[in-house]
């Protein structure tokens, strides 16, 4: 299709490059086939079958008994503190690990190449021994007065630890890949640095800040090593889904941990999902 | 003046990047900003649109001192040599952008960029984002972008720089018809001396920080203010210790009085154009003659002729090393 073809003659000639340029696929018909092929195998061995076991698990003795489960008073309570606190967690890292990875690419200060490797501890320290480190400076015995341990507030402060890298790690990048002179036009087209923030760089950095946030909340609801020791395991109270899942199956109630690990599951799957839609909607609007 | 800078200097970090640079750009003109690559006109470009604080000097648009005034306040349309396209952003939306912070009413911006897509003829990809365009038209897209809110001056930092030779060819063509239609006080820059001929009316020569020489295409071709301005605006050889340009040298086959004496070394037919080689003086020069001039003659190689500059010639006497 080529568009600028009529030109009133009034106006300067149609200048050139005037043609669209179609958008380029690849399009390597056998190659593709084989690579979505080994991709669904791979996906279906390493993901989608053990999902699907423990799905089928949950339910083999009737939906009923799967209802009970998960509606037992310790179950119910360990997967509303877990999603509720994960929530809570996303939202925090989201707003803090895209500051953070700003003041990373940003900004000029001493020890930042320091700080900036510190970022990935919580990724490199097994998370029992992050849960114990948290135990020790948030503990009873906390050097800093402040004691966290066995409270809801302690698990908050250990799921933040462990999923702070991954919004910093997914903006970041972007960040620094971010076309200054995108700022600059803005800039000499009147926008306030705010303006600039609000209408140009935020919209770049929201697909990776949701991705990042998405991880983190499925980390979260997950997360068992770290939450383990400060929690205390106080059912109704401090007691989060993966630690009460152990606790049923250590009573060898395989199918109710089957049922609340079902649970979590879909929960992780409609966070990813929406979070995905909105950022699709997003990028449509613009 | 639209823009007056004066005795500008701007370093990064030691390195001086603009000496002592006073320039005026005349209201409603077109000037090039010409030079070689790392000759700081970028820079210069940067420090009108605000973008870039000098260390020393002033700069005043249309009349106001602008030396502090943040870019936001400069009035000024910059166009980047890559685009800075909003990617995110449609066609329509980048152009609306200016219109967008300055709060006009929705249909008087839909009206506006209408018109100016029009103006690029872009209007059919106003829906598109910027990674679905060539780059002839992402870099129209841009001018309009800049054009959209009505700036005192325009800024176009190699507008077709990134371009293919062709298409920036026609580009630059539009771009002079362009100005003739809207009028706006433009400087842009580039490294390429046929482009500033072209499209300028008035040609800024910047060499290593420094303004080497004002004036319009004419004046810069035909009376270069030293060798390096000659040599940067076009063809040059060097006869008899002058640099001259190899269309202004006569030929002959006898000896002329004033005359050098000179060695066709080869002849080689460009078409129209025959550039003859020479040695003059244990030195290669050469001449450009016109085919029909070349046959007349009938040189080949090892033939001993005579030049001397044409009467009228301008040429340059170089300081003997
Ligand atoms: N932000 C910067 N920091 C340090 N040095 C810089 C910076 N910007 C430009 N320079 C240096 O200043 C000099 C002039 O750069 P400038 O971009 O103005 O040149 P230019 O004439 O536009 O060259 P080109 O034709 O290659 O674009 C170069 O030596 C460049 O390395
Ligand atoms: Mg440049």
């Amino acid at each position: 299709m080529t568009t600028d073809v009529a030109v009133p003659p009034a106006l300067p000639p149609g200048p050139p490059g005037g043609g669209a340029r179609p958008r380029s696929r690849f399009s390597v018909p056998g190659g593709t086939a084989l690579g979505v092929g080994s991709a669904v195998l791979y996906l279906s061995l390493i993901v989608l079958i053990p999902l699907a076991v423990v799905a089928w698990r949950s339910v083999d003795q009737g939906p009923g008994y799967f209802w009970r489960a998960v509606t037992t008073p310790d179950a119910w309570s360990a997967l509303t503190l877990t999603v509720g606190a994960s929530i809570l967690v996303a939202l925090i890292n989201l707003v803090m690990g895209t500051i953070i990875a700003w003041v990373l690419v940003r900004d000029r200060f001493p020890g930042k190449a320091v700080v900036d490797t510190l970022i990935d501890l919580p990724f490199a320290l097994p998370t029992i021994v992050a849960g114990l480190v948290l135990l020790s400076l948030y503990g009873p015995e906390s050097p800093l007065g402040l004691n966290l341990a066995y409270s809801r507030a302690g698990v908050v402060l250990a799921l933040l630890f462990v999923t702070l890298p991954f919004v910093v790690r997914t903006v970041q990048p972007v960040l620094l890949e971010l076309d200054k002179e995108m700022e600059q036009a803005a800039a000499s087209l009147g926008a306030s640095p705010f303006q600039t923030f609000r209408r140009i760089i935020l919209p770049n950095l929201v697909p990776a800040m949701l991705s990042g946030t998405a991880l983190a909340f499925t980390r979260s609801i997950a997360e068992f090593g770290s939450t383990v020791l400060i929690s205390g395991n106080l059912p109704f109270k401090t007691q989060v889904a993966a630690v009460n899942i152990f606790s049923q199956i250590e009573g060898d109630n395989t199918t109710g941990a089957a049922a609340i690990s079902t649970v979590l599951l879909v929960v992780a799957l409609v966070a990813l999902v929406s979070l995905d839609l909105l950022q699709r909607w997003g990028s449509r609007r613009g | 003046m639209a823009i007056e800078v004066r005795d500008v200097n701007k370093s990064f970090g030691t390195t001086p990047v603009l000496r002592d640079v006073s320039i005026d750009v005349e209201s409603g003109s077109l000037t090039a900003l010409l030079g070689p690559s790392g000759g700081g006109k970028s820079t210069l470009l940067r420090v009108i649109a605000g973008l870039e604080q000098p260390d020393t000097g002033t700069v005043r648009i249309s009349g106001v001192d602008a030396t502090r005034l943040a870019p936001q306040r400069r009035n000024v349309g910059f166009v980047f040599q890559h685009y800075a396209a909003f990617k995110h952003l449609t066609v329509f939306r980048n152009v609306a952008f200016g219109l967008e912070i300055r709060k006009r009413p929705k249909d008087e911006i839909r009206k506006r960029v209408m018109e100016l897509l029009e103006l690029v003829h872009l209007e059919q990809m106003a829906d598109r984002y910027p990674s679905q365009l060539s780059g002839g038209q992402r870099q129209r897209m841009a001018l309009a972008r800049a054009l959209a809110v009505e700036p005192e001056v325009l800024l176009l930092d190699e507008p077709f720089g990134a371009l293919d030779a062709q298409v920036r060819k026609e580009l630059r063509t539009w771009l002079r018809r362009l100005h003739d239609e809207v009028h706006v006080t433009t400087v842009f820059v580039t490294h390429d001396q046929e482009e500033a001929i072209e499209v300028a009316d008035t040609i800024v020569v910047l060499a290593d920080g420094e303004v080497e020489q004002v004036g319009s295409p004419a004046e810069v071709y035909d009376n270069p203010a030293n060798p390096f301005v000659m040599r940067f605006l076009g063809p040059v050889t060097e006869i008899g210790g002058s640099l001259v340009r190899p269309h202004d040298i006569e030929i002959s086959t006898e000896p002329v009085e004033g005359g050098t004496s000179a060695t066709v070394s080869r002849v080689v037919r460009l078409g129209f154009e025959v550039r003859v080689e020479l040695q003059v003086e244990g030195r290669d020069a050469w001449v450009q003659v016109t085919r029909g001039f070349a046959d007349q003659l009938a040189l080949t190689s090892g033939d001993v002729v005579s030049v001397r500059p044409a009467p009228g010639a301008r040429s340059l006497v170089l300081a003997t090393v």
